[in-house]
This record gives structure tokens, C-alpha cells and sequence, in this order.
């Protein structure tokens, strides 16, 4: 069957996006199911989650089911090669769902750019991450930000190393009052901090402020710039400077984002600039990725749903086996969607009914 | 239209919360109806309100269900909820605390075993310390584990301390003051982020007014 109507939402997601990752020269990336749990004890701060399910090996090495791609990419990737690697991936990753409800299969397509990553290969990076979210929603919101902008700026108010974690969990949260209190707390200025984890809209709204708090810096006007580069190349949804974006300092370095769709609760869309977690896993190589978690449009609602079949045809105890049969495929070759029994299943839906006892 | 959802605390907090939306400018004079209904609509400001257990707030909020809510901050240590603490209503104040009987001395070579509902502040409170701690979780009448000996400690939420004092228990330490907050959830302050500042901004001069 060719139409793609027949295909679930994350179904249909994942046939848009690869044929759109393959279209910007993005090979695919496969992998085994497992990796070496060493792997993920090494960097458990760059998962989402540090639940993994365990298991040992015929050959008594302990394996994880893996619960992220993109340490498995980055280990599998050769350092010092000259150029680019482009790989997208479409696995499944098992991890906690966070709220105490276990692990849980999750189905992810995503991408990773590595290498000599440039300004170009950032815009497309940003492009692609925008293109994802229109090829699943026609609203979308992109929201981007700055390690090193916001590290400049809690750099500046001279927290002490506790109160830097807490005041990057306030910046999460967009909880100014917070940031404010705790800088009391400590007798130091917050107000740029907070100014700055309040701060959410377009390049153009958001500029002058930024430059206000920051002042001139080179990761200010970059970002502005690949913000703007990406509204001038007309995707269709919002592109929002938020500094509420916060990824882990200790991997993200340069560009975070994260992508909205209505009817979803969280971010369906989750990338960054991750140098620091190559020199951690001792590469020279830059890198730059993106993932869509696509168990999270399961529950979007497709407007009006169809129903469960298009024709119920109720046939009686004493109508012939191949009358059925030859109505059945008559219909079908129609185009309709058959379904053929004796007594009308409870609750099914059905555009219109045929019953053959009353032609027989 | 699409409604801006509201999720409210039962209760008494949730009255006074209520009162600083309809003073910021918006209303529903349903609300005040005397009945069991617990989801009320306001057309003409776009807004609908909900009544859910103060303590459920944060899921409401969290999973899209509600787009605004008012939550104590105890709420949302205890469960970390992934949204936005974009303000402090400064009302519904009181504090967490550790509470023992008043002839309680701490014994450092012994586990210390606490008695609590909110086990992830406790946790963390003692860690901060390096104190060894048996947690024992309890969902009520939290005063009486040190009196039957459950618990040499309790640390729960004090507000006038009439309780602890009926039940010959005092306050040895603040965990952390606690408030009522204005929480959003991430996406709906994406999509409708200037209705939620809207309301931020008007309840903020509400809270101002009220000090």
C-alpha cells in the first residue's frame, strides 16, 4: 500500500524526516541495540535519564540497552578526519520516563553533523531542526540560546559554585525571583541574570536588550545573525531567542535549541553544540546535532478521526461463503475499507452499512 | 475559542489565588457559585479555572493540561516539575521545618530517622549536611511518629506552629520558606506567552498592592 495516510502520525514523521535528512546529503546511521555500559557510566550527565537497563554479556561484559545515539555515534565516529561527517539515525532508545514510571521504549530520529562544523553547517543544522518541526506541524515554535552567552553573564555575578547550579536551574525555570534571592543571599548583583532568564522573543525584539545586559560580544551577534539567517530563510514557524534553554554546560558549548509543536506539553525537539562532550570523549572534532522524540505526537489529536471502517457489510447465517467474498472485493476494489461479519462489533464507527442477508 | 486553562489549589489558598486573577482582570464570577462543579468558563476574558488538589497542580501543569497554575513551592521541590516559577504570590507563606520533641538532642552516631511527606526535600536537606537519615514516609498525622517513637524527627510544613505545640513538639530548624507560585507550562508559554506575562505582569501588581 502506497498511501501515507495509512501510516501513523510518528510513522508519517519518520517518512518525512529521513527523506528530508537524505535531501541535505545525510547518510543513515544503524547500530546495534546495545552498547557497553561503560560508555554511559562515563557521561551519565549527558543522558536524560541515568536508568538503563543492564545485562551481561556471553562473554561476561556488561551491556546497556542503549539508552541514547549520540555517545554511540560520537564512539563510533574517526577523530581527526578532515570534513564533515552527516549521519541522521530513526532507533528506538530505553530510558526512564522521569516520573517514576520505569523504562520505556522511545522512538527517536535525529541527526548529527561532525567534523569541521562551520557557520554554514550550524544554519543547516538550525534549518533542518526548523524543517522537522514543519514537516510535523504547521505551528512550531524553535526556541535558541547560548552556552557561552549565558555562562559570560553567571561568570560576571560571582556566585560561588553552589549557588551557579542553583541559579542555572532558576534560569530553566524563567524564575527571576529566585535568581534575585539567591544573589542577595550570596551579596551579589543578579540583575543581569535574571534580566537575561526573562528574556524571550524574536532576534529583533530581543537585541537591544541582550546587547544592554551583555554587552558587545561575538556569541551575541552570532546568534542573532543564525537567528536571523533562519527567519530570512522562511520557515514557517516562530524562531525565539530564550535563554530559558539550558543544556548541560558540561557538554553543550555554543548553540542549544529546542522545539514546540501545539498539543504537546514538552519539547519535541532537543539539540545542540556539544564540543565539550568530544573533548571529553577525547575528540578534537566540533559537533552539532538534533533529536525528535516522536512517541511524544502520539497523542496529537488529527482533527476529526475517521472511522473504524468505511463499510460494515453484515452477511447472514445462511448467505454463501463466496457471495461474501466476491461483494467484499467489489467493494474494496472501490476504494472502501470492508469490514465483513455476522453481528455489528459494539462501539465500531462505519460510514454506511450493507447487509446481504436482506439482498439474499 | 481556545481557553487560556487555570489550575487552581482547593481550598482556601485557592480562594485568596483566585481573587489576585480576578483583581489582575480576570474574572469568572461562576467560580463564586455555590456548587460542586469544579471547572468554570469565562468567555468574554478567554480564561477557564479549574479546582484540583493543591498537590496536583503541578502535574496539571506540567503535562499541558493546564497552560497556569498556582502551586506552594513545597510542591515544587519535592516533585521538580518541569515547567516555569515565574513568580512568588507571597501569599500562602509559611515554612518547612524540622520539628522534634522539645527535649530531642540530635545523637550523631546514631542514623537519624525522619519522619516526612516530602521526602525529596528531606533528603536533600540532610545530604546538604552529610547527616546519615532514615527516611520514613508517611502521608499524615506526620506530629505523632517522634511521640510513638516511629521517628526521632518530622520535617513538615509549619504554619502557625499551633500543632507542633499541642503535641509538646518544636521547631529546631528551617528547611526553606514556602509561598504560593505562578507556574507555567514550557510549550503554552511558548504559544501564548503573552497572555501568561499578561497575567504575570498583573497579578505581580496585585501581590505588590497586597503587601
Amino acid at each position: 500500500m502506497k498511501d501515507v495516510q495509512l501510516l501513523r502520525r510518528e510513522e508519517q514523521a519518520i517518512y518525512g524526516l529521513r527523506g528530508l535528512y537524505r535531501k541535505y546529503g545525510y547518510t543513515q546511521f544503524k547500530m546495534s541495540k546495545f552498547e557497553e555500559y561503560d560508555l554511559y557510566v562515563r557521561n551519565k550527565s549527558f543522558l536524560v535519564s541515568d536508568h538503563m537497563i543492564t545485562f551481561t554479556d556471553a562473554d561476561g561484559r556488561l551491556l546497556a540497552l542503549k539508552p541514547d545515539v549520540t555517545l554511540s555515534i560520537v564512539k563510533n565516529t574517526k577523530d581527526g578526519e578532515t570534513g564533515l561527517k552527516k549521519v541522521y539515525y530513526n532507533e528506538n532508545v530505553y530510558r526512564a520516563s522521569g516520573d517514576g514510571n520505569g523504562i520505556r521504549e522511545i522512538m527517536q530520529v535525529g541527526l548529527e553533523c561532525i567534523g569541521d562544523v562551520d557557520e554554514y553547517a550550524v544554519s543547516e543544522v538550525l534549518y533542518l531542526a526548523a524543517e522537522s518541526l514543519a514537516s510535523i506541524s504547521d505551528t512550531y515554535v524553535l526556541t535558541l540560546s547560548d552556552v557561552r552567552i549565558l555562562l559570560s553573564v553567571l561568570d560576571k555575578t560571582g556566585l560561588s559554585p553552589e549557588g551557579r547550579a542553583q541559579a542555572l536551574q532558576y534560569v530553566r525555570e524563567k524564575n527571576v525571583h529566585g535568581i534575585l534571592a539567591l544573589a542577595k543571599t550570596e551579596g551579589v548583583d543578579g540583575g543581569a541574570l535574571s534580566r537575561l532568564a526573562a528574556l524571550s522573543g524574536t532576534p529583533d525584539a530581543v537585541f537591544p536588550v541582550l546587547s544592554e545586559i551583555t554587552g558587545e560580544a561575538e556569541a551575541v551577534s552570532e546568534l542573532i545573525a543564525l537567528a536571523r539567517r533562519l527567519e530570512a530563510a522562511e520557515c514557517r514557524g516562530r524562531i525565539c531567542i530564550d535563554f530559558s534553554t539550558v543544556s548541560d554546560t558540561k557538554y553543550y558549548n555554543g548553540i542549544v535549541f529546542k522545539g514546540f509543536i501545539p498539543g504537546v506539553s514538552t519539547a519535541v525537539l532537543s539539540g545542540g553544540e556539544y564540543d565539550n562532550l568530544m573533548t571529553r570523549m577525547g575528540r578534537t572534532s566540533k559537533a552539532i546535532g538534533f533529536a525528535v522524540y516522536l512517541n511524544l505526537l502520539e497523542r496529537l489529536s488529527d482533527g476529526e478521526s475517521e472511522p473504524d471502517t468505511d463499510v460494515l457489510l453484515i452477511y447472514g447465517e445462511a448467505t454463501p461463503a463466496e457471495t461474501v467474498l466476491c461483494e467484499v472485493n467489489r467493494l474494496t476494489a472501490g476504494g472502501e475499507r470492508v469490514l465483513a461479519v455476522k453481528d455489528a462489533p459494539e462501539k465500531l464507527t462505519y460510514r454506511r452499512i450493507v447487509r446481504m442477508e436482506e439482498k439474499a | 475559542m481556545k481557553y487560556l486553562n487555570i489550575a487552581l489549589p482547593k481550598g482556601r489558598l485557592g480562594e485568596k489565588v483566585y481573587t489576585l486573577f480576578e483583581k489582575a482582570g480576570f474574572p469568572c464570577p461562576s467560580i463564586r457559585e455555590n456548587n460542586r462543579k469544579l471547572i468554570f468558563e469565562n468567555p468574554s476574558v478567554g480564561v477557564r479555572y479549574f479546582w484540583v488538589k493543591p498537590s496536583d497542580v503541578a502535574i496539571y501543569v506540567e503535562r499541558g493540561a493546564a497552560d497556569v497554575g498556582v502551586a506552594g513551592k513545597d510542591i515544587l521541590l519535592e516533585y521538580s516539575p518541569d515547567v516555569y516559577e515565574l513568580l512568588d504570590l507571597d501569599i500562602g507563606k509559611c515554612r518547612m521545618a524540622v520539628a522534634a520533641p522539645k527535649d530531642f538532642k540530635d545523637d550523631p552516631s546514631k542514623t537519624l530517622r525522619v519522619a516526612t511527606k516530602f521526602k525529596n526535600i528531606a533528603k536533600s536537606y540532610y545530604a546538604k549536611k552529610g547527616r546519615d537519615i532514615d527516611i520514613i514516609h508517611l502521608n499524615g498525622s506526620i506530629e505523632i511518629a517522634p511521640i510513638l517513637g516511629l521517628s526521632d524527627v518530622i520535617v513538615d510544613i509549619v504554619e502557625t506552629g499551633t500543632t507542633l505545640k499541642e503535641n509538646n513538639l518544636d521547631v529546631f530548624e528551617t528547611v526553606v520558606p514556602i509561598s504560593a507560585r505562578l507556574i507555567a507550562n514550557k510549550a503554552s508559554y511558548m504559544f501564548r506567552g503573552g497572555e501568561i506575562e499578561r497575567i504575570c505582569k498583573e497579578l505581580s501588581v496585585g501581590t505588590e498592592e497586597t503587601k
